[in-house]
């Protein structure tokens, strides 16, 4: 069997090794990408945020969604955001510290979700940066439901017809409304622009521009030292960088805003699959070497051999 | 608040109530100077939300002598709404019909009656025509040809068809004549329907409540008078000021709605605290009204919910005499409750059923193919490898 | 190497033995269980939730479904490609089972998707396809599940070509010379789709990169999933190749199966020591003392058990010995894959799935559909190797 386990090894370390030439070490095959220069985005303070949940409410009779109702039907009470809930107000609460969250899609700049979507079905959009959601090429797989870091997109099981379901920044409201300046931040007329923040009275959440909102989010924290934790907007850099901006006064972990680090999310995955597939050389060459294996196999007599293939056929 | 005397068979409503009247001109009662007048006028406007403009405008036509014909007629009614709006102060009764309208035909206030009365309904309309408005209250029966509500004779669609035909302005005060109210509760013997259904392809301003609050009445009347306009209805008719909420979107005790604390019973301690009425049958979450802002008798708290006693959705066709008095109802835009879900709430189970139908299966399986592999290993020894040629049994 | 001329020939003998029957009972069950999920939906006949989007039927249906139906890649590359003519034998059956696994993976990926109605735009909307490793995975399956159709044809022809109907006569020749004309190529493509697809099936759970256990978030996760797949099909192939001897009352192919063994230790050795290194390489070996480590040692444990039972000469050839390897083989394969796809999956603290009925009626329904129409086509069609043999079940 000397041969043969040669042979073996040889075949095991070729395929190992055209997996292998393209995947690791995963260089930077693949660009970090940034935000398009209009991207528009969202600033979320806890410092500001009081609790009140008009977001919520306003969430959803602007996206005319089903109450997500609590156990006696008197209250729209989602636990999570869920297939009729695109944003909602959580708490966190930890012997005397406490902080209000909000929770909503994060828009980010390289989604892991778009990058899930077989036939684009959620894409980012190249002007605002929105992560769009069209159901026509939607099949209802799920992956971007895995893909997403921050569990945003949900989907409505309870349907016959399920879509998927996440805030879309209200794209809905824009209707080819302008962007004008008011207040240092890029805004739709009112009614316009995301319902959320147009009725935090607060303005715990605001809207604009991404780039108006990060010079937002630092001047705040140069004005107020030590309000906000580790002096970080969290979404600057996380995850390659979301649009969705967050200020926070307790630890961003506590408020489920993992440390994900600044790498794009897809970035592993796609680099590896770009690589090994760019051009689609590494297919075509392994199909090359196999028909050509098997060509040479077949000289030799072997089990592809005509003589083989017939004279096992009874007549 | 002045109450009309009473003296037998008087010729004119303006000697049934002995009242001061802006009228520098005339011999009969004291006079009441410019700025009481003015004073009166600017409460009217404010109790009913006109502007101080408005007011002055208000005051201005009516110096000239320029008030405006109400025909108000009765049907199918208990009176209700025409009670509550005695018991108004601002402005009071008196004020109203002697110096801000020329009150022509009302069967309750009126002294006069029979012939006399008919002829001064007629009359009022000849004289206005075109301008005058009509206010119906009370329900108006349409079952055989509509003979259960004759008055002088004629029945009830007669006679509010040919009012409201030279109308300026036609207003149904009160759930009755707005769209049928109690008569027409099941089984509605007498087919009494609301003034809209009736006067079809006309504007009526309903003004639905039982009784209709009367400050939405007299804001009502007040714009029309004063700006010739009518208030912005919605698709029953109703002004959409005193009508564009429900009372669950204005109520004083929404917080405790909010926060879960229900009075379970009349009486329990929930109850005396002054809790949410929902469990016990409130329908305001479902009915459009004011009640909560406007009260009613001129007390504060005066209206049912205040008083302790769930809304039973009086303006509400729906609800109203047809959904039980302590039947809950949906909440037709529900917010978020007074609490918080966590960051990280649990949710998904497991169950033991589908656990103990996965471990079967698992477990037969492979249990089955212990037993097979014991099997081979009793039927089948281990062969030797051969040298040469693998040709085997084929 | 000699060329061998395998006679294939059908089973023959009675379908619809007790046995056989009760296997249909838990194929209608599951069908059952199937019009219950498209009826009333996903949420009502599945335990799936926006925590766990992926179940049972993703992690076992599809994704361990195919590892299994890849027997027929598996023993190609030995045969075709390694000219390993003595395991041409196993090659017709092999890939049977691989037409079966990968087509009711397909089943089951319908069963699964939400808009299942809008599947047909995947392969038709080509200018809007994204590099997602899922879309690869996608088309590849169904590609491969053409290819397979093809590579069995012969099997179909070689019956038809004694068939009554002149029309199936012609076909079937006309289909046998087509095979035997392009036979390489179609092969080829039988062994460069599944490398693509299965490879892909790991690339996929690395895009939840932050929700990935890091024993198994690693990028070497392509070539585990793939050499994952031949160690399954290797398994499915020798369990196979048992069964259908006690079923269908033939001679074991013990010799065989020995030798097949043999390689099959050396690609476990493989796999086993560089799943290990792998992880302590990237510096990730305290993570095992975890909950997770648990099912990661579970995993090596059972690989270690495969070695263990391969390593010796007259292990191998013991057909209890093989059969229990085989066995391993799948189980430790299934372990590894419903790892990776669900175990390792941590969406967060407060999510906790596990299948409800329907979704384990589904599941088993499928296993039992894939055994059933394997036993009808061994039965009615050529594809074992030998002349026909009265069956036992």
């Amino acid at each position: 069997m000397a041969v043969g386990r040669r042979k073996v090894l040889q075949v095991i370390a070729g395929t190992g090794a055209i997996a292998a030439a393209n995947a690791v070490p995963v260089r930077a095959a693949r660009a970090a990408k940034a935000a398009p220069p209009d991207a528009l985005g969202m600033l979320y303070d806890t410092t500001l945020c009081i609790g009140c949940k008009a977001c919520v409410s306003a969430c959803r009779e602007a996206n005319d969604l089903q109450p997500s109702w609590d156990e006696e039907r008197l209250h729209h009470a989602p636990l999570d955001l869920n297939g009729r809930t695109k944003n909602v107000i959580k708490l966190y609460k930890e012997g005397d510290r406490m902080s209000f969250f909000k929770a909503q899609c994060m828009h980010c700049v390289d989604p892991a979700c778009a990058s899930a979507c077989m036939l684009g079905s959620l894409h980012k959009d190249e002007v605002t940066g929105i992560v769009t959601y069209d159901a026509s090429y939607c099949v209802g797989c799920r992956y971007c439901m895995m893909a997403c870091p921050f569990n945003v997109a949900k989907f409505e099981y309870e349907k016959r017809a399920p879509k998927i379901v996440k805030c879309e920044l209200c794209r809905h409201r824009f209707g080819g409304a302008q962007l004008a300046s008011t207040g240092g931040f890029s805004r739709f007329a009112t009614g316009h622009g995301p319902a959320c923040c147009e009725v935090c009275p607060r303005g715990a959440v605001i809207y604009g521009k991404r780039t108006e909102l990060l010079q937002e989010a630092k001047r705040r924290i140069e004005a107020n030292p030590g309000r906000y934790y580790q002096d970080k907007v969290y979404g600057e850099a996380d995850a390659g960088g979301t649009q969705v901006l967050y200020l926070s006064h307790v630890p961003f972990d506590k408020i489920s805003l993992p440390d994900i680090g600044s790498q794009g999310v897809p970035h592993v995955a796609y680099t590896i699959q770009e690589g090994l597939y760019r051009g689609f050389v590494a297919p075509v060459a392994l199909y090359g070497v196999l028909g050509l294996v098997m060509l040479r196999n077949r000289k030799k007599g072997g089990a592809a051999a005509p003589e083989a293939q017939k004279g096992g056929r009874r007549e | 608040m002045p109450v009309p005397s009473r003296r037998p068979f008087p010729s004119s409503i303006h000697e049934t109530l002995m009242l001061p009247r802006f009228s520098p001109d005339q011999d009969s009662g004291p006079e009441v100077s410019r700025r009481d007048f003015v004073r009166v006028v600017m409460t009217a406007a404010a109790a009913v939300g006109l502007s101080g403009t408005a007011a002055a405008r208000m005051a201005e036509a009516v110096a000239k002598g320029v008030k405006p014909s109400v025909i108000w007629l009765h049907f199918q009614e208990c009176t209700g709404c025409t009670e509550s709006l005695l018991r108004t102060a601002h402005p009071d009764i008196g004020s109203l019909i002697l110096d801000l309208i020329s009150l022509d035909y009302h069967e309750t206030l009126f002294a006069a009656a029979g012939h006399q009365a008919e002829a001064a309904l007629q009359q009022a309309m000849k004289d206005n025509a075109g301008k005058y408005v009509c206010i119906v209250e009370g329900a108006i029966p349409t079952k055989d040809g509509g003979i259960y509500c004759k008055i002088g004779g004629r029945t009830a669609i007669d006679m509010v068809t040919e009012v409201a035909e030279q109308a300026g302005a036609i207003i149904a005060i009160g759930s009755c004549a707005s769209w049928g109210g109690v008569p027409s509760a099941d089984p509605n013997p007498t087919g009494a329907t609301g003034a809209p259904m009736v006067l079809k392809g006309k504007t009526v301003v309903t003004i639905p409540g039982c009784p209709a609050n009367p400050y939405n009445l007299l804001g009502t009347v007040l714009q029309f008078v004063t700006l010739g306009t009518l208030p912005e209805l919605d698709d029953k008719g109703r002004p959409k000021w005193a009508y564009g909420r429900t009372i669950h979107e204005h109520c004083p005790r929404r917080a405790h709605f909010d926060a879960g604390r229900f009075a379970q019973q009349f009486g329990d301690e929930n109850h005396r605290q002054g809790y949410c009425l929902y469990k016990l049958g409130c329908k305001g979450p479902q009915t459009h009204a004011n009640c909560s802002v406007m009260h009613f008798g001129e007390v504060v708290d005066a209206w049912p919910i205040g008083l302790g006693h769930p809304c039973f959705g009086c303006t509400e066709q729906k609800l109203a005499f047809r959904v039980a008095l302590h039947d809950t109802v949906d909440i037709e835009r529900p917010t978020p409750p007074d609490t918080y879900p966590g960051i990280r709430e649990p949710q998904g189970g497991v169950s033991t059923v589908a656990a103990g139908i996965a471990g079967l299966a698992a477990g037969a399986l492979l249990g089955a193919g212990y037993k097979f592999s014991k099997t081979l290993a009793s039927e089948a020894p281990p062969t030797k490898p051969s040298g040469g040629s693998s040709k085997k049994e084929v | 190497m000699s060329s061998h001329a395998v006679v294939h020939a059908p089973v023959g003998g009675e379908l619809m033995t007790p046995a056989y029957k009760k296997l249909l009972w838990v194929v209608a069950i599951g069908a059952v269980a199937a019009l219950w999920r498209f009826s009333m939906g996903l949420g009502a006949s599945s335990n799936l939730s926006d925590g766990y989007p992926w179940g049972i039927w993703i992690a076992i249906d599809v994704v361990t479904g195919t590892a299994l139906g890849c027997g027929g890649y598996a023993v190609a590359l030995l045969v075709y490609i390694l000219n390993k003519g003595e395991y041409h034998p196993l090659v017709r059956p092999a890939v049977l089972t691989s037409l079966l696994g990968y087509g009711l993976a397909v089943i089951a990926v319908t069963i699964d998707l939400g808009r299942f109605w809008e599947l047909w735009k995947v392969p038709v909307f080509f200018w809007r396809w994204s590099h997602s490793p899922q879309l690869e995975v996608a088309l590849c399956v169904a590609a491969y599940v053409a290819v397979l159709l093809v590579e069995l044809s012969p099997a179909f022809f070689e019956k038809w070509r004694h068939d009554a109907s002149t029309g199936l006569r012609s076909l079937a020749e006309s289909g046998l010379r087509f095979v035997d004309n392009w036979l390489v190529w179609i092969l080829a493509l039988g062994m460069l789709l599944p490398t693509m697809h299965q490879s892909s099936l790991g690339t996929m759970m690395l895009l939840p990169a932050t929700k990935l256990h890091p024993l198994w978030f690693t990028p070497w996760l392509p070539l585990l999933f793939l050499v994952n797949c031949l160690m399954m099909g290797y398994g499915a192939v020798v369990l196979e190749s048992h069964l259908s001897a006690r079923a269908f009352d033939r001679p074991l192919e013990s010799e065989m199966l020995a030798r097949l063994s043999k390689v099959v230790l050396y690609v476990t050795v493989a796999w086993t020591l560089f799943r290990v290194a792998e992880v302590a390489i990237a510096g990730d070996l305290a993570t095992i003392a975890s909950g997770m480590g648990v099912a990661f040692l579970i995993e090596v444990a059972l690989h270690l058990a495969i070695i263990w039972l391969l390593l010796s000469d007259v292990g191998r050839y013991t057909p209890a010995t093989q059969f229990r390897a085989g066995v391993l083989l799948v189980v430790a394969g299934t372990v590894f894959r419903v790892n990776t796809y669900l175990v390792a999956f941590q969406p967060g603290p407060n999510w906790s799935y596990f299948p409800a009925i329907p979704e384990l009626l589904i599941t088993l329904g499928i296993i039992a559909l894939e055994v059933a129409l394997y036993v009808a086509a061994v039965k009615k069609f050529p594809i074992l190797a030998g002349a026909p043999t009265r069956a036992r079940s």
